[in-house]
């Protein structure tokens, strides 16, 4: 038997529930509507709907774009590997403690501070160029490793840090129960102190991630034929944006069901 | 007279400025139970972690069935292998299940395999009532259930001695009795233990002497009826009494 008072209740929830929608709907069709009626009826957009936008040119550049794309895709997967060895091997070295292991911390923080301190950018160009100027055996020649080296020590730096403040994070009470069930400090931070760090980071890991798959086109400038570099070839041959816009739907194809990822372990990650 | 399990001699640890420890003395012979009472800050729990080397004394030794295993030569993760310490605050794994708490030390620290350690983990368990519980994470367990696991994963490796410092004083009051009964459970089988506690009664009932610690020393030791019922020195009178008001006897 529901009171009367329930039912009031609920019929009150349901009218303010109701009023909600239809005030996010009215404000969402004006806010859209203004904004597309401001750009489609501006001066400039039948030309740009004809160099940005054009199908014909999205049909016929896609399949090459989607094919340099691959290039992107391998790239990103073995320097995201990479990243997240190294990134850990840092923070390590830069938590550890004890005299002998001082050059090694020294080494870490210069590792990071240098890395993270330049433009990935002009990093990708600094080694790009620069190895192979070298001309010393042994050390790789080709453009697409050069740049996957660059991006790894540029996101290693930023992934250290990501470690290094989640393992700080985790109570100093967890370190000594570890020490007082016998665990030597390596174990400890082996089986209790890491893997309580690594969850909790996961978010601004993959974060980086996102971040990191973006920047894979910045290898372009030392020529692989990846997506972005692909669509700038085409736009040059027919003076139209087009193949842009085409390796733009690439990127996010990747990067926004990452941040879906993201999102979803920030509501259920924070528990575990 | 064998020697005994633990010795603490002159044992003082200062935190820069502030003394917390003057010379302490202890001794704890074999299947004996001390408690160790006394007011919040008055070094129980930094006398069990130096015992258990998680804190480094500034001088004096703790000795281990007659080792001194402060001396700097020796190897600090081979003694806590031999000594249990539970945690005011459970300080459990939150991502390991109660199971898994109990066998970590077993299996790494002490070598044992995967299937013998759980074997002897889940019977431990199942010893302080807790069967069933073996693959819940210390989050969905209550306070005196974690405490228990805690009290397991201690005991799990076979210690010489456990320290408990003050094991009940994070629990609800409802909660407290379940926790008291494991460690009743571990002094029926011998086990030789300090135990910092501010439960009177329950010291009354399972120590074989109370030591009281009052300004970085036991200022007061003896057994239990002697030091609770008839305290000698003023301190110890005074602490008893500001108990008894609260209550809290």
């Amino acid at each position: 038997m529901i009171s009367d008072r329930r039912l009031e209740r609920q019929a009150a929830k349901r009218r303010q529930a109701r009023r909600g929608q239809a005030i996010a709907v009215v404000s969402t069709v004006v806010v859209l509507g203004g904004l597309a009626t401001w750009i489609l009826t501006s001066p400039g957009w039948p030309e740009v709907r004809e160099t940005f936008f054009s199908w014909s040119v999205f049909k016929s550049s896609f399949p090459e774009v989607l094919s340099g794309f691959w290039l992107d895709v391998k790239i990103f997967v073995a320097v995201e590997l990479a990243v997240l060895v190294v990134g850990l091997v840092i923070a390590l070295v830069r938590i550890s403690r004890g005299p002998a292991l001082f050059p090694l911390r020294l080494l870490g923080v210069v590792f990071v501070d240098l890395f993270r301190g330049i433009p990935t950018v002009l990093l990708v160009y600094l080694i790009g160029f620069g190895i192979p100027a070298l001309q010393l055996t042994g050390l790789p020649t080709e453009p697409a490793v050069l740049g996957a080296i660059a991006l790894t020590l540029s996101y290693s730096a930023y992934v250290a840090e990501v470690y290094r403040s989640g393992i700080r994070s985790v109570h100093k009470g967890q370190h000594d129960a570890a020490l007082a069930v016998g665990l030597t400090d390596a174990q400890a931070m082996r089986h209790v102190i890491l893997p309580q760090a690594v969850r909790r980071v996961a978010q601004p890991l993959l974060n980086d991630f996102v971040s990191l798959q973006k920047d894979v086109a910045l290898i372009s400038i030392l020529g692989p034929q990846e997506a972005f570099r692909i669509a700038q070839i085409i736009q040059g041959e027919n003076f139209n944006y087009t193949p842009l816009i085409a390796a733009a739907l690439l990127y996010l194809a990747i990067t926004v069901p990452l941040a879906r990822v993201v999102d979803r372990m920030g509501g259920g990650g924070a528990a575990r | 007279m064998s020697t005994p399990v633990l010795e603490v001699r002159g044992v003082t640890k200062a935190f820069g400025e502030r003394r917390v420890l003057a010379g302490v003395d202890l001794t704890v012979a074999e299947h004996e139970a001390v408690a160790l009472i006394g007011a919040s800050g008055s070094g129980k729990s930094t006398l069990l972690r130096c015992i258990d080397l998680l804190t480094e004394i500034d001088d004096g030794d703790v000795l281990l069935d007659g080792e001194a295993i402060t001396d700097p030569a020796v190897d600090p993760v081979a003694v806590r292998r031999r000594l249990g310490l539970v945690f005011q605050a459970y300080n459990l794994f939150p991502h390991l299940t109660a199971l898994q708490n109990v066998v970590l030390g077993e299996m790494r620290a002490h070598g044992i395999a995967r299937a013998e350690a759980e074997e002897r983990g889940r019977a431990l368990l199942a010893r302080f009532g807790l069967e069933g519980r073996e693959d819940d994470r210390p989050d969905n367990l209550s306070g005196g259930q974690q405490q228990r696991v805690a009290i397991a994963r201690a005991f799990s490796g076979r210690p010489r001695a456990l320290l408990l410092d003050e094991v009940t004083s994070a629990l609800d009051p409802e909660l407290v009795g379940e926790v008291l009964a494991a460690v009743r459970d571990l002094k029926a089988e011998g086990m030789t233990m300090v135990i910092a506690t501010h439960e009177m009664s329950f010291a009354r009932e399972v120590a074989d002497e109370v030591a009281f610690l009052h300004d970085g020393r036991i200022v007061e030791q003896g057994a239990p009826e002697q030091v609770l019922n008839s305290p000698q020195r003023p301190e110890t009178q005074r602490f008893l009494s500001r108990l008894l008001e609260a209550g809290r006897i």
